[in-house]
């Protein structure tokens, strides 16, 4: 974003940067900086407060006043709450499958009610839906023993099935958790440490690495600090 | 360490690009005359339409009614619910429509824009290809203002 600042204002526009990292921004100048210590992934902050998100724009919109760069500082500070998000998981259904595989299965009305809310999901990137209960058995037999070059994912590169099943479980699991909107990263923890498939996922990472997979292949199946 | 911790650290630790000069651009004209545009490094795309690539440097159109948007990034490595509950934690495209509407900004453009966060080392392309054709077609459609948001 810094960079693109740079590059507008040179051809005659003016640029507000929502900064969220204060080193990058201190280091690189863009014009106009608005520096919002606020989850990653939310630059506006809170999602569903609109009052919130338009005191940001006009916060932001302020230092068009300004007469030469400037940074500010929003007042407040919102932190990431890894603790996971509170949702329910479907009960074991079919004892046969492997749990992940069962589980996603269990998930699909959820996530096909969320679909249809929004108009949109950002499952998709390499496989679909119905692809997922597939990928997490492929995930199983890796974190099983499996050989991962004799056993292949529905697609090539492991990141983006990985972040197809993650979402796919995000999406559905946002219809189903109850209360407030989650903190950031509150999704990401229910996943990663509540399901079947985040546990099959982190198993089958381990495994890969166990494996001496590439390090690129299996690092970025999870966030980094996992 | 949280996740978000982490991910800054990283960022204190890695070069940028560096700038001799900061460009700076004063506003013409009043804000409520203005026309103000998104430029997003989320990698929005609409629903059904191709995504980025890796290490994609270029930038995709957002028209201003698109609500189905899919989050196209490709890190794993920030939030990414926020987006999922309300696209304007990332995209504050009704908050724009709401300004517009209430007379504090001019208009809302009729197009935005988004990139994929892929900055290669030299950020050749952004700096001479794809960052000044986005702000031809800024200003070619009449903006004044850019609100730029990261994930």
């Amino acid at each position: 974003m810094s960079t693109l600042a740079h590059v507008f204002e040179a051809a005659g526009l003016a640029t507000i940067v929502l900064g969220s990292n204060l080193s990058v921004v201190e280091r690189m100048h863009p014009p106009r900086v608005l520096h919002c210590e606020f989850p990653l992934g939310r630059p506006l902050g809170k999602p569903g407060d609109a009052a919130f998100q338009r005191d940001v724009l006009e916060r932001g919109f302020a230092l068009l006043d300004e007469t030469e760069p400037v940074l500010v500082h929003h007042p407040e500070t919102i932190e990431s709450d890894e603790t996971p998000m509170a949702c329910s998981l479907p009960p074991r259904y079919n004892p046969d499958l492997p749990a992940a595989v069962d589980e996603a299965q269990g998930l699909r009305a959820a996530y096909d009610r969320a679909v249809d809310k929004r108009g949109a999901t950002s499952v998709g990137r390499v496989i679909s839906a119905d692809q997922v209960p597939e990928a997490l058995g492929v995930l199983d037999q890796w974190a099983n023993g499996a050989a991962w070059k004799d056993t292949p994912l529905p697609d090539p590169n492991p990141i983006a099935v990985c972040h197809d099943i993650r979402t796919y479980y995000e999406e559905a699991g946002l219809e189903l958790a109850d209360g407030p909107p989650p903190a950031g990263r509150a999704a990401e923890a229910w996943f990663h440490e509540e399901t079947e498939a985040g546990k099959t996922l982190m198993a089958a990472r381990a495994a890969l690495k166990e494996a001496d997979a590439p390090f690129p292949m299996w690092f970025y199946m999870a966030p980094g600090h996992r | 360490m949280s996740g978000d911790t982490a991910m800054r650290e990283v960022g204190n630790s890695m070069p940028v690009p560096e700038f001799e000069t900061t460009a700076f651009t004063p506003l013409a004209k009043p804000l409520s005359e203005s026309t103000v545009a998104i430029v997003t490094s989320a990698a929005l795309h609409r629903h059904g339409e191709d995504g980025f690539t890796v290490g994609d440097t270029g930038f995709k159109d957002i028209e201003r009614a698109d609500r189905n948007l899919v989050l196209g990034h490709w890190s794993p490595n920030f939030d990414r619910s926020g987006f999922q509950l309300d696209l304007n934690v990332v995209y504050p495209i009704d908050r724009l429509e709401e300004l517009a509407a209430d007379g504090v900004i001019g208009q809302v453009a009729e197009t935005h824009y988004a990139f994929a966060g892929n900055q290669p080392d030299t950020v050749s392309e952004l700096r001479l290809d794809t960052g000044p054709n986005c702000a031809a077609k800024l200003l070619a459609a009449g903006v004044d203002v850019v609100v730029l948001t990261p994930v």
